[in-house]
């Protein structure tokens, strides 16, 4: 199986907090890995490391190297910009800007530069079917994407991504904002997606882990307590502290 | 009777309070009510007066370019045509919000995005204070900086709608400044991250969505900032040389609505023509800052209904 992204021995301090402490570990291409694990244990502080959204917030230092594809991208040569084309990113809250679904599906591509209409048109309508959001938007293309029900706007916002054709696509909570429904058809997705992407997802719901994921990382306070195979991990974890969280005895 | 029967029938403390709250805001809101209406019917009933009584003709009043409301042209009706004012009000209003608008707008996107924390540390509250600086402030400085500086570059007086716009610009930047600032604050952090996440640089993130997003906002605060320097009185009084004539250049001395307004009130006598011209004036600016008010409500509006 081939390594998408790794990182090596990952430290991530907020001012003098240090809220990842050294995460060594290995993605693996089309496949979907569930981050799991209580909060504040630094599941999203990975995520964002991924794309170097944590560049953003002050303060912040990095260390130990992360690689995508062998390039490594905290590299000072390293396009950012390029980069987050490469690594795209859906958040917890269903963010859609609040322009027509059509122009939320097109930005990606519009800041690439492309007019074309007939490319344009042709983006929207192959993403909007990725992302099992077409037939219920087809009609509204030209309409605000705020008007939508909250799990058709995460679905979007998913279409969105595709638009830009990253190579992996990190979830932060995909489906915690939505009802049952709106989250199988986000799962089923999901499924369907990998194997085009590698799909990162970090998730509350070890349900949902269990059912779509085929690896599992269990963090714990900045650490990588477990990270195996998630038939593996739920039947048969190796570490106690594993077993504890998987039968609920705390966080 | 039964103790818990009985509090509960009687009527607690609390809900004489908000008796008496609600009792006590009724009253304030009435009296608001009721001064804005007396000001309308008072405005209007002279304002209109020019035209019932006076026999002045609406469509001369606000056509006509002669404003000499102490003589009587060829018809015997007195010449009160209104338009160099209407027209120098609506040129120093439009000419300092288009001049205003790239400042305030540059200085509020520096502020919430390019140095946010400088920006609100010192520039929001500095911003904040010089919009509470009296108007006749501007207006000096106006008179000893601006108008002289004009007059120097262009030749003639200095006074003029040039002057008039240049202090009118000085005085609703921070008010437009302040206001975009609070349009592009409200724009949610969200917006921003899901752009730069789609590999959108910090540049385009701000015109592709920020100032996208802001849009109605800031176009609130430029009307509000129009409203202001249309009403806008002392300050342009001072530096715009009160010639009631149709202004062909922008450094010629002209007048605004407000300006022959403060200069002639004191000077007529209630009840006669020329007074109740004035009246008509200024029955023409609160119908403007009606309209200005609308403007702002129906942007707001607009902006709400894409939520
Ligand atoms: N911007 C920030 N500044 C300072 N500390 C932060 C910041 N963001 C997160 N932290 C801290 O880093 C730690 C990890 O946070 P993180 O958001 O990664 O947790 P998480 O595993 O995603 O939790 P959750 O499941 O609640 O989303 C927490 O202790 C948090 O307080
Ligand atoms: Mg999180």
């Amino acid at each position: 199986m081939a390594t998408i992204i790794e990182t090596n021995d990952t430290h991530l301090y907020y001012g003098k907090k240090e809220a990842l402490k050294g995460i060594s570990m290995a993605f693996t291409a089309n496949e979907i890995t569930a981050l799991i694990g209580p909060s504040g244990c630094g599941k999203s502080t990975l995520l964002r490391t991924l794309n170097r959204m944590n560049d953003l917030i002050p303060n912040v230092t990095i260390t130990g190297k992360i690689t995508l594809n062998g390039q490594d991208i905290y590299a000072p040569e390293m396009d950012i910009v390029e980069l987050r084309k490469e690594v795209g990113m859906v958040f917890q809250q269903p963010n859609p800007f609040p322009f027509s679904v059509y122009d939320n599906v097109v930005y990606g591509l519009r800041l690439a530069g492309i007019r074309d209409k007939r490319q344009l048109d042709e983006a929207v309508e192959t993403s909007l079917k990725a992302a099992s959001v077409w037939e219920e938007t087809k009609d509204v293309l030209h309409q605000s994407a705020l008007a939508l029900s909250g799990g058709q706007q995460q679905r979007v916002c998913i279409a969105r991504v595709l638009a830009v054709k990253p190579d992996v696509i990190l979830l932060d909570e995909p489906t915690s904002a939505l009802d049952p429904i709106s989250s199988s058809k986000i799962e089923t997705m999901l499924l369907t997606l990998k194997k085009d992407y590698s799909i990162i997802l970090v998730t509350h719901n070890m349900q949902q882990a269990g059912r779509i994921s085929d690896r599992t990382a269990f963090f714990l306070d900045g650490r990588l307590v477990e990270y195996t195979n998630t038939t593996k991990f739920f039947t048969n974890p190796s570490k106690q502290e594993s077993e504890d969280y998987i039968s609920g005895r705390f966080g | 009777m039964d103790p818990i029967r009985e509090s509960l029938l009687k009527k607690s403390r609390q809900s004489k309070v908000e008796r008496l709250g609600k009792l006590v805001s009724f009253c304030c809101i009435t009296l608001i009510v009721l001064i804005v209406l007396a000001i309308f019917y008072f405005v209007a009933s002279r304002g209109l007066a020019t035209f019932f009584h006076d026999k002045v003709n609406l469509i001369d009043f606000l056509t006509k370019d002669v404003w000499n409301p102490s003589v009587k042209d060829a018809r015997g009706l007195p010449e009160v045509g209104a338009l160099p004012m209407i027209v120098g009000s609506f040129l120093v209003t439009i000419l300092s919000a288009l001049v205003a608008t790239p400042f305030a707008v540059g200085g509020a996107i520096f502020m919430t995005e390019i140095s946010p924390r400088r920006g609100m540390q010192i520039l929001k509250p500095v911003t904040e204070l010089l919009v509470g600086i009296p108007s006749v402030v501007y207006g000096f400085i106006g008179l000893s900086v601006v108008v002289p500086f004009v007059r120097g570059i262009f030749g003639g007086t200095g006074f003029g709608i040039l002057a008039g716009t240049f202090v009118l610009f000085v005085m609703i930047l921070p008010t437009v400044t302040s206001m975009s600032v609070d349009a592009l604050q409200a724009v949610p952090r969200y917006y921003r991250e899901a752009s730069l996440a789609l590999g959108a640089t910090r540049w385009q993130t701000i015109y592709k969505v920020v100032l996208r997003s802001a849009t109605p906002g800031i176009l609130t605060a430029i009307v509000f900032g129009m409203a202001r320097a249309f009403g806008e009185a002392l300050a342009v009084q001072m530096v715009i040389g009160n010639a009631a004539l149709m202004p062909h250049n922008l450094v010629s001395p002209a007048s605004t609505l407000t300006s022959v307004l403060t200069m002639g009130i004191g000077n007529t006598i209630m009840g006669s023509l020329q007074n109740n011209v004035l009246w008509s004036l200024a029955l023409l600016l609160l119908l403007m800052s009606l309209v200005f008010n609308l403007l702002i409500r129906f942007i707001g509006r607009k902006g709400a209904l894409k939520k």
